[in-house]
This record gives structure tokens, C-alpha cells and sequence, in this order.
């Protein structure tokens, strides 16, 4: 009688404190490589870095980790994975030295490219984003990569791109396509990426 | 002197009302199904070409489905039975500093990790019911238990 009551209070305890409970599941990236997240419950952490790894969180707290079968991953969850959006893409158009205007010849191919793929992305949204090399100080150069990206909006809105698609970005000298010193002129890095999503 | 306190107090309103409008944090990308998006205590429908703000919740219903990608790239896609707030959002594309704080109520949530991520993994962070996950990259599923 007394073990009982004991048991009784037991699980009424663990009840009260019981916690919920969730899984998470790590996939492998597009580029077959994976990535890593860092789960936390309040009495226990669990980090997951190897493709299909997952941890389900336990009403105590704990978590329970397993590497999952990727078929089975693929079928429990292919209504949510087929409602991915597309994923990003990329064109880049290159600028001649310290200029906000001239954009290389490499432009009209960049277009016919980007005007073909416009039609795969459902809701297309336009982010042109300018880049310069780190010739110059970090606001002029914040300056002229926000130009850039005027300059190439302006080309997509004449060759009929709705301009209520496109935002544009000036990320200046942050995000070198080819990593160099101060001061280097370096032409792959004056350009502009149109990035449609 | 009386116009210069009126003046204070029309910039304080209006630094106010710029403070309430939430961020653009992305739009809706695909959608299936019964798929609505709460703002400020309103259901919203969301079909595609929905725009979606910092703090509001996305549901979907019985074989329902979402997809959203977010202002730095970050893709995420909700299954049927799903309830995802977004209660965070921000972004800034020149220096890609940013926060994402998102949490799964109920359902599923796959997610692409995006350039906040990239920047600064740390302002990252997403809830599911008994855990939180911080970000170190890229794809994984949240399944808010049973």
C-alpha cells in the first residue's frame, strides 16, 4: 500500500514535470556535404553533424539520438520537403574599375540567362546586390557597390523586368569573390550578383 | 518654444509608427492546401506572392503545405498540421548582420539555413516544443513531437 502510494506520487510527479517532447532530423546539403545544429533541452545539450543524425528530446529532458534511415526520412517528411521553395541562384556581372556605370560585355548573355530562369521561380523576387574591390575607404566603397547595383536594377527594369520584384543591396567591399589585401584592385571582385529566388 | 514641443512629440510619433511596422521577412513561395498566416490577430490567406512579417504565425491544415523563403536566403517549408511563428525577424543586406527566431508549434518545418546563419550563427535560433536548436548550418527537418 505504502510502495504504491509511493509509485503514485512517483508518476504524478514525472507527469508534472514531464516535458514535451520533438525530433530533429539533420540532412545532407544540396552539395552533399551536412552541416551541424546544436539542440538544447533545459537539462541537456546534443549536437548532430553526420547526414540523417537525429535526437529526439525526452519528457525528462534527455535526448535519444539515432541515425535514421534516409529513405524513411524522405517518405515521413515528403509532404514538407516538397514544399521547398526553389533554391536561390546567382548571375554575376562584372563593373570596369571604379566605375558605377559601365558594365562588361559579359551583360546581355547574364540577362538572356536570368529572363530564362525567371519563369521556373514562382513569385520571383530580385535582390541585385553590388560588390566592389578594396580599393578605397569602406563607406566609399558601401557607396559605389549600392551605384552598381542602381545601374544593373535600371538594365533589368528596360529589358522588362517588374520593377516591384527587384530590391537591390550595396554590400561594398564585405564579400570579396577573391579575397585580397587593402587596397588591391582586383576585377573579379567589381561586380554585381542578381540573386533571384 | 510650444511648436518646438510639438514638433518633439510628432517625431516621437513618428519614430514610434516606423518601430510598429514589422520587417519584411520574406514571401511565400509555395503553397497547398488550407494555408493562412495570423497578423496581428487576423487570418490571413497565403497564397503565393505573400508577403510575410516579422511576428507572424504561418498554419497550415490536413494535407496542407507552405514554403517561405526569407529576405537572406533561409528556405523554409512547413508540412500539414503545421503552426510556425516567426516572432523574429531581421536583416540587413549590407553587412548580413541579422536575428531569426522562429518556433514550431506544432507539425514539421524543414529548413535551409540562409546568410544570417552564415554571418553570425549565434542569431540564430528556432524552438520546438522541449528544445531549441542553435545553427551552425545548413538543412535539417524539426518535428514537434507527437
Amino acid at each position: 500500500m505504502l510502495l504504491f502510494a509511493v509509485g503514485l506520487a512517483g508518476i504524478l510527479f514525472l507527469g508534472l514535470n514531464a516535458q514535451p517532447t520533438s525530433t530533429v532530423v539533420l540532412l545532407p546539403d544540396a552539395d552533399g556535404r551536412t552541416g551541424a545544429v546544436d539542440l538544447r533541452t533545459e537539462a541537456a545539450s546534443q549536437s548532430l553533424d553526420t547526414p540523417f543524425a537525429s535526437a529526439t528530446s525526452t519528457s525528462f529532458g534527455s535526448f535519444v539520438t539515432r541515425t535514421e534511415n534516409a529513405e524513411a526520412v524522405r517518405q515521413r517528411y515528403a509532404q514538407t520537403l516538397a514544399a521547398r521553395p526553389n533554391m536561390p541562384v546567382s548571375f554575376v556581372l562584372q563593373f570596369e574599375f571604379g566605375s558605377s556605370q559601365d558594365v562588361t560585355p559579359a551583360f546581355q548573355p547574364v540577362l538572356q540567362q536570368l529572363l530564362a530562369a525567371l519563369a521556373g521561380y514562382p513569385a520571383p523576387d530580385i535582390t541585385v546586390i553590388g560588390h566592389t574591390d578594396r580599393v578605397g575607404s569602406l563607406p566609399d566603397n558601401d557607396r559605389l557597390s549600392l551605384q552598381r547595383a542602381q545601374t544593373v536594377r535600371d538594365l533589368l527594369i528596360q529589358a522588362g523586368v517588374d520593377p516591384s520584384m527587384i530590391t537591390i543591396a550595396g554590400r561594398g567591399e564585405r564579400e570579396p569573390a577573391v579575397p585580397t589585401a587593402d587596397e588591391i584592385a582586383q576585377a573579379e571582385n567589381r561586380r554585381v550578383e542578381i540573386n533571384l529566388r | 518654444m510650444h511648436i518646438r514641443k510639438y514638433a518633439t512629440v510628432v517625431v516621437l510619433l513618428l519614430s514610434h509608427l516606423t518601430a510598429w511596422a514589422a520587417e519584411e521577412a520574406g514571401m511565400v513561395k509555395t503553397s497547398r492546401g488550407e494555408v493562412t498566416v495570423e497578423r496581428d490577430n487576423r487570418q490571413l490567406p497565403a497564397a503565393v506572392g505573400t508577403r510575410i512579417f516579422s511576428s507572424d504565425s504561418v498554419k497550415t491544415g490536413p494535407n496542407s503545405s507552405v514554403g517561405i523563403t526569407l529576405r537572406d536566403n533561409t528556405l523554409l517549408s512547413a508540412g500539414p498540421n503545421s503552426t510556425v511563428d516567426l516572432t523574429k525577424f531581421s536583416f540587413d543586406s549590407t553587412t548580413h548582420a541579422g536575428t531569426i527566431d522562429a518556433t514550431v508549434r506544432r507539425g514539421t518545418l524543414s529548413v535551409i539555413s540562409g546568410k544570417i546563419a552564415k554571418a553570425s550563427p549565434e542569431a540564430v535560433r528556432f524552438s520546438a516544443p522541449g528544445m531549441t536548436l542553435g545553427v551552425r548550418g545548413t538543412s535539417f527537418v524539426i518535428d514537434a513531437g507527437p
